[in-house]
């Protein structure tokens, strides 16, 4: 059967992990890496919700996980659709490129 | 003991792994780094009783998203220089800053959890199974089921708009 452990335990890897995600967002500068690490991120926040889940041993937190997967696989879409464009048209990958959205 | 060895070991490798991801100038490379901290994370939620959640980190994340990746790191053709040019973007100064913010957090997050009181914080130990959720998800969140399903429309949509001009460009050059 499933093991007990603490469930802080799970939440200190679901925010070491949150973390390192945002780590990369924040010095990454290549687009797909930072969408990489936008999943990093949501992954986190999906494992906070299995760990909740098993601690009351309701399915809750894992429908929450199923929500937050339909969510990722949303945004990878529409993202990596905007990353063939930024690359077409700037030919870079460069999130600084992006920066010209004015009227 | 065995129970916090059984979270930790697939703990460490989730770790490891995706501090890799975000160190890696090639993402190919990372990529792949990338699909190992999702095989540990789903190991993880084996453990924890939701086998269910385990299956699909497999299948949609390990599976569809990071091919998705490929995909689009495949038809940008990104080779050796662009393996030069991640190397210029990312000095090693770059990392300190972004660092000590997120260290700080780390802290402020483990004091705060250190301070849940004891007799509540332990996992059940129970298998939550594919029957469990899907009775629940079809249940009280069957709202959220449909709003799930007109995101994943309009993501479809956006997607299809988006690609489809630059397919359209691609061709004609």
């Amino acid at each position: 059967m499933a093991i007990e452990v603490p469930v802080e335990h799970v939440l200190y890897l679901a925010a070491a992990l949150f973390l390192l995600g945002l780590m990369g967002v924040l010095v990454r500068r290549n687009i797909i890496f930072l969408l990489m690490s936008l999943e990093v991120m949501m992954n986190a926040a999906g494992l906070a919700f299995v760990a909740a889940g098993a601690r009351w041993g309701a399915p809750d937190g894992q429908i929450m996980f199923m929500l937050i997967l339909a969510l990722a696989a949303a945004e990878v879409a529409v993202a990596l659709g905007l990353v063939l464009q930024i690359s077409r048209r700037f030919e870079t990958l460069d999130i600084d490129a992006a920066s010209e959205l004015n009227g | 003991m065995t129970d916090l060895l059984l979270f930790w070991i697939p703990a460490a490798v989730a770790l490891v792994s995706t501090g890799l991801v975000i160190t890696r100038r090639n993402a190919s490379h990372a990529l792949i780094y990338l699909v190992v901290s999702l095989l540990a994370i789903a190991v993880i939620f084996f453990v924890l009783g939701a086998p269910f959640a385990a299956a699909l980190e497999v299948v949609i994340y390990a599976g569809a998203i990071v091919v998705l990746f490929l995909f689009v790191v495949m038809m940008l053709n990104l080779g050796q220089s662009s393996v030069l040019r991640e190397s210029r973007w990312l000095r090693p100064g770059m990392w300190v800053l972004p660092a000590v913010l997120v260290t700080a957090l780390l802290l402020v997050m483990v004091y705060a959890l250190a301070g849940l009181p004891d007799n509540t914080t332990m996992t059940k130990g129970v298998m939550v199974g594919p029957q469990a959720v899907g009775i629940e998800l079809f249940g009280p969140y069957l709202l959220a089921v449909e709003l799930a399903g007109f995101l994943l429309l309009a993501a479809l949509v956006g997607a299809y708009h988006l690609g489809r001009r630059y397919l359209e460009e691609r061709r004609e050059a």
